[in-house]
């Protein structure tokens, strides 16, 4: 289905906000749900997490970063403006339940997708701590809105330019773990290797901690398999199995790999389409 | 002309790229036949009182009456005697293993070769899209039923094609954004053409069939909320599900694929014309294919059409044991697919970015029949080689999706996870829920899956009139 955009803010350098009218979508969504997008008759099929949704208006919020063609592109387009297919929604939904303390980690762009989780686990009566971090001030997305859902807060710089300087997995277990205050279970959102490095820390703690996978996927309901990853030493399909998954079983090593498959082809696209957009510009 | 005449006509060959051209790209490979060899083909059918080729149709076309029309050179009245049973005609003329099914019963066959049922059946659907002279056929008068349709593949269309006829309202809903299922992802280009599959979605649609792409029946709505929104019956063809691998080491390598992701980047995506399409696919220079069927096939002679160098097709059986159609192994061959038969892959190696740099195989020898009646192959201590490869793909089969079944109360299923349903009606075990194709039978053929179809049309006709 066609998708009109209806708002567009960018939140930072690389990171824009873009709101869908996508009626059925915003009803149905749960948090931890992604939606795959093709802007345009030649474009890929992309997966991205639903940030938010306003049922009673339609629609739904995506969060992306502009890492390649398709993202660059979708960067471009302005309100009105409609993409070619916004499918969904797709994937497990969170297991949301009162389990007593969570810690909900977001890095990055990771964040969009932990807001609804966190979001979802408040309003169940779970005592949140949030903790959101990037690697300079300006980067920090969603502020306002992580810190509308917490009990207790927490942004981090890995430059110090802002909050506590260091990553999330270090504010975690500084404030928190060593502390010894306690905490039930941990979900974090964010680059591989800051998801990596929180389920090192949480492992030490024996603390069940929940990631959510951003593989590469094309249809993306159950059929290719391109998403596959190792979990607990068995295949497993994050678009119909996850995209969830206990993180102390996620292999990350094959992950980062399987990630960098197309890289040599996302560049050449990538290095054509911006040079095709200045060439436009000079025009 | 007298019965003698016609015996005297030897089958005639369908004209084909040259195999060492067409390796590389991706046109059609067979060109069609011409009017004057369709005419000359059709002569050969003696038109024999028991018809024998019909029982051999799962979708039981007037064969005799086709050809004859074809014979006499009415092209136009021969594409229409098909389509009274099959809205599909150009696609099963191309993927239909006839040699199983009318061809293998055609008495012609019985001293020498059968008539050349497919080829002729192709050639009339292809006639009537290239004329313009589709027509669009009489449907009965509304009956204000509606059916639900989930999935766009061989099954699905079929029931839309049968029930829009009978006069009902069809929606349906597609989970990708192109309608056609395995004819749209799976099966390559060259074998069957996108714009004829398109052709086909059009005529459905000119008939009145409403359809929903992106539309992932599961997730954005229910069978029991489709129940509940007014449709009378709804029928699920949703087809293959998750691919099927072997459980070795290193099967999650970069450069590691199923058939189903490497097809589907290649057809749907249109990968091939990368990066005039955004979608990549790794175009390796030395390429394993894993398997013996058809989509091992498709994917090995798409593996050869992206550039490689080699492409090994390994498969653990023997040739006699191979899925594959007789046709598409010779195809495959003809084009420089090297067969590696009784031959197993054991571990794929890999280098430190984690990409796949080598296979470790293992020689097989064949035992016993085993419980399908092949005979088993056995692994041979000692035999193990090392192959360089930079791509593989597995073709070794697919899983049950889990989608639907897993948000449909009262639907079983089986130990596999595929839907329970009636084998002459598609029935399920819940009410007014019908199904067929490859989410009932397990990975099949386009026109078992079509078969189906038709006699879950018939059986929800009957259920919604009854109603």
């Amino acid at each position: 289905m066609a998708a009109r955009i209806v708002d567009k803010r960018q939140l930072s350098e690389n990171v824009f906000s873009m709101v869908f009218e996508a009626p059925k979508i915003a009803r149905k969504r749960k948090p931890g749900q992604f939606v795959v997008v093709r802007i345009h008759e030649q474009g890929e099929r992309i997966p991205l997490t639903i940030a938010d949704a306003d049922a009673e208006r339609g629609t739904v919020r995506l969060i992306f970063q502009v890492v390649g063609k398709s993202t660059a592109h979708m960067s471009d387009l302005s309100v009105g403006d409609e993409i070619l297919d916004l499918v969904g929604p797709l994937g497990t939904p969170t297991h949301i339940e009162k389990v007593g303390t969570v810690a909900c980690i977001g890095g990055g762009v990771g964040i969009a997708p932990v807001f609804p989780i966190t979001q979802g686990l408040k309003n169940v009566g779970n005592h949140i701590i949030s903790i959101i971090g990037a690697r300079t001030k300006d980067l920090i997305i969603m502020e306002k809105e992580m810190q509308s859902v917490s009990d207790e807060f927490v942004v981090t710089t890995d430059d110090g330019s802002y909050g506590f300087h260091g990553f999330v997995s270090q504010a975690l277990e500084n404030l928190y773990l060593l502390p010894g205050k306690k905490i039930d279970q941990v979900v974090a959102i964010g680059p591989v290797p800051m998801m990596r490095a929180v389920c090192d820390v949480t492992k030490k703690y024996r603390l069940p901690t929940i990631v959510s996978l951003n593989s590469i996927m094309v249809d993306a309901t159950g059929m290719c398999g391109a998403c596959r990853v190792s979990v607990g030493g068995k295949t497993r399909f994050v678009c119909v199995d996850g995209p969830e998954f206990d993180g102390h079983q996620v292999d990350f090593k094959e992950l980062i790999d399987r990630q960098r498959i197309y890289l040599n082809e996302e560049k050449e696209s990538y290095d054509h389409f911006c040079s095709c957009r200045q060439q436009a510009v000079r025009r | 002309m007298d019965m003698k005449e016609r015996m005297k006509i030897e089958r005639q060959a369908m004209p084909e790229q040259e195999p060492k051209v067409r390796a590389r790209n991706f046109d059609e490979v067979p060109l069609g036949y011409t009017p004057e060899l369709a005419k000359l083909e059709a002569q050969r059918c003696i038109q024999c009182k028991n018809r024998p080729c019909m029982e051999g149709c799962p979708v039981e076309i007037d064969i005799p009456g086709f050809i004859a029309r074809i014979a006499e050179g009415d092209f136009i009245g021969s594409i229409k005697k098909i389509k009274e049973t099959n809205a599909l005609p150009a696609v099963c003329g191309r993927v239909c293993p006839q040699e199983v099914q009318c061809e293998e019963k055609c008495v012609r066959g019985k001293k020498g070769q059968p008539v050349a049922i497919g080829r002729l059946e192709r050639f009339v659907a292809d006639y009537e899209r290239a004329m313009g002279a589709v027509s669009i056929p009489e449907k009965a008068a509304p009956t204000g039923r509606r059916i639900a349709v989930v999935g766009s593949g061989p099954a699905g269309l079929t029931v839309a094609g049968d029930l829009i006829k009978l006069g009902h309202s069809v929606t349906i809903f597609e989970a990708l954004h192109v309608p056609g299922g395995v004819l749209v992802y799976g099966i390559p280009e060259f074998r069957l053409p996108k714009a004829i599959v398109a052709a086909e979605i059009d005529y459905l649609k000119k008939l009145g069939v409403d359809v929903q792409t992106s539309n992932v029946i599961g997730k954005i709505e229910t069978v029991d909320e489709l129940l509940n929104a007014g449709y009378d019956a709804v029928f699920l063809g949703t087809g293959a599900g998750l691919p099927t691998f072997m459980n070795i080491p290193g099967e999650n390598l970069n450069g590691v694929y199923s058939a189903n992701e490497y097809l589907t980047r290649s057809n749907l995506m249109k990968a091939y014309r990368f990066p005039e399409y955004d979608t990549p696919i790794v175009k390796g220079r030395n390429v394993a294919v894993i398997g013996g069927g058809n989509v091992a096939m498709d994917a090995a002679r798409t593996a050869m059409r992206l550039g490689a160098d080699h492409v090994y097709l390994v498969y653990r059986r023997s040739r006699v044991e191979m899925p594959a159609r007789i046709e598409e192994i010779h195809h495959a061959e003809e084009e420089g697919i090297e067969l590696h038969l009784l031959t197993t892959p054991v571990r794929y190696i890999g280098n430190e970015k984690g990409w796949v740099v080598g296979m470790e195989c293992q020689r097989m020898e064949l035992g016993e029949p085993d419980s399908s009646g092949r005979r088993r192959p056995v692994p041979m201590p000692g035999s193990e080689f090392i192959k360089d490869v930079d791509t593989v793909v597995v073709a070794i089969g697919t899983s049950a999706n889990p989608l639907i079944q897993s948000t449909t109360p009262g639907l079983d299923t089986n130990k596999w996870g595929y839907i329970i349903a009636d084998e002459e009606t598609g029935q399920t075990t819940k009410k007014g829920v019908y199904a067929g194709g490859d989410i009932v039978t397990g990975s099949a053929t386009v026109i078992l899956a079509m078969g189906a179809g038709r006699k879950a049309a018939r059986a929800i006709h009957d259920y919604v009139m009854s109603k």
